[in-house]
């Protein structure tokens, strides 16, 4: 008997539901166009927020050139600055990231992780993955139309949002609103499989402390999504209804432009409130998933289980609950009631706390681990180092007083892409090497792969860790051009300028890890069922790729945690999730031929 | 306040370097190598409830001073004077409460060209208030100042990075900071929330002075009453003065280009008596390289006061508006394109003017003088002159102009104007 391991026992209670029935298509459309099956879907919606990630990986070149250059470029000016920098935020923070770890990691690892045949409502899935393509050619269609799209940040604050002085405050934020609304649905449906899926169709014997926790990420941020969105939702719809109907929820009395307002009554601050309900959640909808899918990375490729795996799973718990109520820390110069600061900073730091607890338990898995720098591996460590780093500054905007001068500087746009860009994106990366050959039966390029993992990592580090400075000597975001102060030493231009090098660098090497994709899916070397030798159901399939149902004739019950590696005594250092205790073979145990345990 | 950045800053900057070197060091030392395993310890509940205990204490290390400091943020002084700094796209003005130490009450439905501030007319309490309406503000050094925050239009925020102090102007209320000065000297003052394509170029300064020569510098500036009593300018004076002018700019105002004389009739009146006014105290046509500009200075110091200026304004106004034929050559489509995006904003969507942004009139004026004036403000030869209380804006704008062809283009389009 294995006493050494945590939670391993013999015994996998009977199935309750019984088998879920799934359609099986019969036509190429069916099979991979208006699939049902999660991975495919998983896999559209990738290719899709990938798609629409490098539109906004070219906008923020564009932005860049203008900081770095100003004044050099002629189709750069004023008002088409403020669509890039508006576009490039929305797409990065919901259509790439929301979209790639609930829709793509969520929809690929959700099923095959707890032990199911596909998600429990298919058709569903496959409308949700529509419904988020059309919100995409939506949003696109800004572009295209009259004023183009909308320039007023991502935040989309009114009153200037629908007001001339703004560009695409006509057509533009229409789009923009209508395509949001979409999007939600879109997600809404996607969510009621992630959670119910998570919850009910758990193959027999996995309980909810034995779920990796790239499952608990995603479940939670997927409960998180399901709460904050209609937030979003309404908001979007109140301003809608004051641009073209006349109401007036965010609108009050104004003269704009020499022109007296048509609305009268309503309170910008009231829109910035839903926005922000919804905002800050958004960001621990981005930021859990990867915490979870970072866990399992370091845990495999450290050959060790997680630390602390129950506080880990309290510590996600505990951070999406929180992030409900620390949403003004955004609006600490917003003009609202300043006796909010205190409540908020008080949250806001608060949740400092489980976030710091899930970095420690990070670095003790490392600690009398057994590492392997393959290259998943080094995304997960450039996760950490971006992930501390922008944490740590979160305190200094988290902290009413201090917030204050740093508000609305480059320091926010440093701290924020630390936490939301670099650090998911070193996860994203991460995730996609080491399930790439789940997905294809193929490993992806090692050489192009270090070379991909050195540029970035050292290159975002290049942008970002100098933006913190600007925004200390006060630069204010958002601006076209920094001219013309007193304060702001003409130093100030190079670092610019070197920002914009390190992310023109940064991004045309991007081109090597796409080229990757596609040379490892013809000539990569074949990776076998568990290259990694990892304990999750997923490598447990019968098949590389895992066919439409996922596991052969019977779901495989599981008789243990997610996280039984280098277990005392075990032959092996790792033992599979459905591997039952009596399987299981010892460094002493006698063994058959075929390398069971003899009896 | 910066003792609290200070402090966060050294916090974190140890947590960063141990945790850093910590992760550092596992990598190195818990490298995978021949015949190693890793050690299996799923939890260490002793150790991550010490860890969080640190972490907690940490954390109010930082936050209960910065709830200390927050709460001498929030409250006021009793003794702080009172300013209300007015924000609007794109530009700062300010008001005093004058000698009632009141100021009167304002509403959208007030604003109008003549009442930008929007004051009630009908309160008594406003008609001393002390009305600036440029974007530099002075401050007597050493005394507590509430300054109140309104907005007219959009979303702003006040800040002046050396204050530390900043807060958004949220139309339909007032927010407010308040700050004593304690170093004199003049401090840029930027908006600090996207307000439209004006907002980079939304910028002001706080001059901080002895009170004796801020008292100078509030009294040289009219009061609300005051403004509503400007008198309409006098023609028949205004047409005596213009005799000196007609000679360069033409009998009818229409412009000369061989004397490099524009076109002044149909120009807004505000905007001809803001440019005179402003040779006049050398804010423009000083500068070495603005050669025409330094023709036109000596001419304005014929006008010996305002109400000259404003009688000759009156009058070049009230001349027929002829149309000035177009000569630059450029792609109309083109800079059509880039003037809907950027001037119409202040110039208007015809090119017409609007003295609520403080953008003259562009539509049928000379075109070879908007480009030489174009040229100029990109320069920096017109509009950098410190005392040039709008020019510095347009500066900045049109630095983006970067090559000749795109000022052509635009003015190719703006002469299609109609």
């Amino acid at each position: 008997m294995d006493h050494a391991s945590h939670d391993a026992s013999d015994y996998a209670p009977p199935n309750e539901l019984g088998e879920m029935e799934l359609y099986h298509p019969k036509t190429f459309l069916g099979k991979y166009v208006w699939s049902q099956d999660a991975k495919v879907i998983a896999i559209q919606y990738s290719i899709t927020a990938i798609a629409i990630g490098i539109v906004a990986l070219v906008l923020s070149w564009l932005m860049r050139l203008q900081l770095g250059f100003p004044n050099t470029f002629t189709f750069i000016n004023p008002s088409n600055y403020l669509q890039f920098v508006t576009l490039h935020g929305m797409i990065m923070v919901v259509y790439l990231l929301t979209a790639l770890f609930l829709g793509g990691f969520g929809n690929y690892l959700i099923p095959l992780m707890v032990g199911a045949r596909d998600m429990v409502f298919p058709y569903l899935n496959m409308l949700s993955f529509w419904i988020y393509l059309f919100a995409v050619l939506l949003l696109c269609a800004s572009f295209f139309v009259p004023g183009g799209p909308t320039g007023s940040g991502w935040t989309l604050y009114p009153p200037q949002a629908i007001l001339e002085g703004t560009p695409g405050s006509r057509e533009g934020i229409i789009l923009m609103l209508l395509s949001l609304m979409c999007f939600i649905v879109g997600f809404t449906m996607g969510g009621l499989n992630y959670v119910v899926t998570i919850l009910q169709a758990r193959t027999r014997g996995m309980t909810m402390m034995r779920l990796p926790l790239t499952i608990w990420g995603i479940f939670t941020a997927t409960i998180l999504a399901l709460l904050a969105f209609p937030a979003l939702f309404v908001s979007a719809l109140m301003m809608l209804l004051d641009l073209c109907l006349g109401t007036s929820f965010f609108m009050p009395a104004i003269v704009s432009l020499g022109r007296p307002g048509e609305h009268v009554g309503g309170n910008p601050l009231l829109f910035q409130h839903l926005f922000w309900f919804f905002g800050h959640p958004e960001v621990y909808i981005v930021a859990l998933p990867a915490f979870g899918i970072v866990s399992d990375l370091i845990s495999v490729h450290a050959r060790k289980n997680i630390f602390g795996y129950r506080m880990m799973v309290w510590a996600i718990v505990i951070i999406g609950g929180l992030s409900f109520i620390v949403w003004a820390h955004h609006m600490y110069v917003s003009g609202m009631n300043p006796y909010f600061g205190f409540f908020f900073a008080t949250t806001t730091l608060i949740i400092a706390i489980p976030t710091a607890l899930k970095v420690y338990n990070w670095v003790l898995t490392l600690w009398r681990g057994n590492i392997q720098l393959t290259i998943p591996m080094l995304f997960a460590l450039g996760f950490m180092f971006a992930f501390i780093h922008g944490g740590l500054t979160g305190l200094f905007l988290g902290n009413v007083t201090v917030s204050v001068p740093l508000s609305d500087t480059m320091f926010v746009v440093a701290h924020f892409h630390m936490v939301m860009a670099v650090a998911p994106i070193m996860v994203v990366f991460g995730a996609i090497y080491h399930w790439y050959p789940k997905m294809t039966g193929r490993l992806l390029n090692v050489k192009m792969g270090k070379i991909h993992f050195w540029v970035t990592f050292l290159g975002t580090y290049a942008i970002y860790l100098p933006m913190h400075y600007l925004g200390f000597l006060g630069v204010p975001r958002r601006y076209f051009a920094i001219e013309g102060t007193s304060f702001i030493p003409d130093s100030v231009q190079y670092l610019n300028a070197t920002i914009t090098m390190a992310a023109l660098i940064v991004g045309v090497f991007q081109a090597i890890f796409l080229y990757n994709l596609v040379w490892s899916y013809f000539r990569g070397e074949p990776s076998g069922d568990n290259p990694w030798k990892a304990t999750t159901l997923e490598w447990q399939t019968e098949h590389t790729p895992p066919i439409h149902g996922n596991f052969g004739e019977s779901l495989p019950p599981v008789y243990r945690w997610a996280y039984d590696f280098s277990v005392p005594g075990v032959k092996e250092d790792f033992i599979p999730q459905n591997v039952a205790p009596k399987d299981v073979v010892y460094e002493n145990t006698p063994t058959t031929p075929h390398g069971t345990r003899a009896s | 306040m910066d003792q609290t950045i200070s402090l966060t800053f050294w916090v974190t900057g140890i947590v960063f370097v141990a945790v850093n070197l910590f992760v550092v060091f596992c990598i190195v030392r818990f490298r995978q190598k021949k015949g190693s395993r890793a050690a299996y310890e799923p939890e260490n509940t002793k150790l991550e409830w010490w860890l969080v205990g640190l972490t907690t204490l940490a954390i109010a290390s930082m936050l209960t001073p910065g709830l200390f400091v927050w709460a001498n943020f929030v409250n006021v002084p009793q003794d702080a004077a009172i300013v209300e700094a007015v924000g609007k796209q794109w530009h700062w003005s300010y008001r005093f409460p004058g000698q009632d130490g009141k100021l009167g009450t304002t509403d959208a439905k007030y604003i109008n060209d003549q009442n930008p501030f929007g004051i009630n007319p009908s309160d008594p309490n406003g008609k001393d208030d002390i009305l600036i309406s440029h974007p530099d503000l002075h401050l007597p050094i050493g005394k507590p100042v509430k300054v109140l925050l309104r907005s007219v239009d959009v979303l702003h925020n006040f800040a002046v990075p050396q204050f530390r102090a900043k807060m958004d102007l949220v139309p339909g209320t007032l927010t407010y900071i308040w700050l004593t000065p304690t170093r004199e000297g003049a401090f840029d003052l930027l908006c600090n929330e996207l307000c439209g394509v004006g907002h980079y170029v939304m910028r002001g300064k706080v001059v901080v002075q002895p009170e004796a020569e801020f008292t100078t510098w509030l009294n040289s500036f009219p009061t609300y009453a005051q403004t509503q009593l400007e008198q309409k300018g006098d023609l028949q004076l205004g047409k005596a003065s213009y005799a000196v002018c007609a000679a360069c700019h033409g009998a009818q105002a229409e412009g000369n280009q061989a004397l490099n004389a524009p076109k002044l009739n149909g120009q807004g009146e505000w905007y001809l008596r803001r440019q005179l006014q402003n040779y006049k105290i050398g804010a423009r046509g000083t500068h070495d390289l603005d050669v025409f500009g330094k023709m036109m200075a000596p001419m304005a110091a014929t006008l010996p006061d305002a109400a000259a200026i404003t009688n000759v304004s009156a009058y070049i106004n009230s001349l027929p508006d002829t149309r000035a034929p177009a000569m630059v050559k450029g792609n109309a489509g083109k800079g059509k394109d880039l003037f809907n995006a950027t001037c119409s904003v202040c110039h208007g969507a015809t090119g017409m003017g609007v003295q609520a942004t403080n953008g003259p009139r562009l539509q049928a004026m000379n075109d070879w003088y908007l480009v030489t004036q174009l040229n100029n403000f990109k320069k920096g030869i017109r509009g950098n002159n410190p005392k040039d209380m709008h020019g510095p804006q347009m500066s900045n704008v049109a630095a983006f102009l970067n090559d000749d062809q795109i000022i052509n283009d635009l003015v190719a389009y703006i002469n299609t104007l109609r």
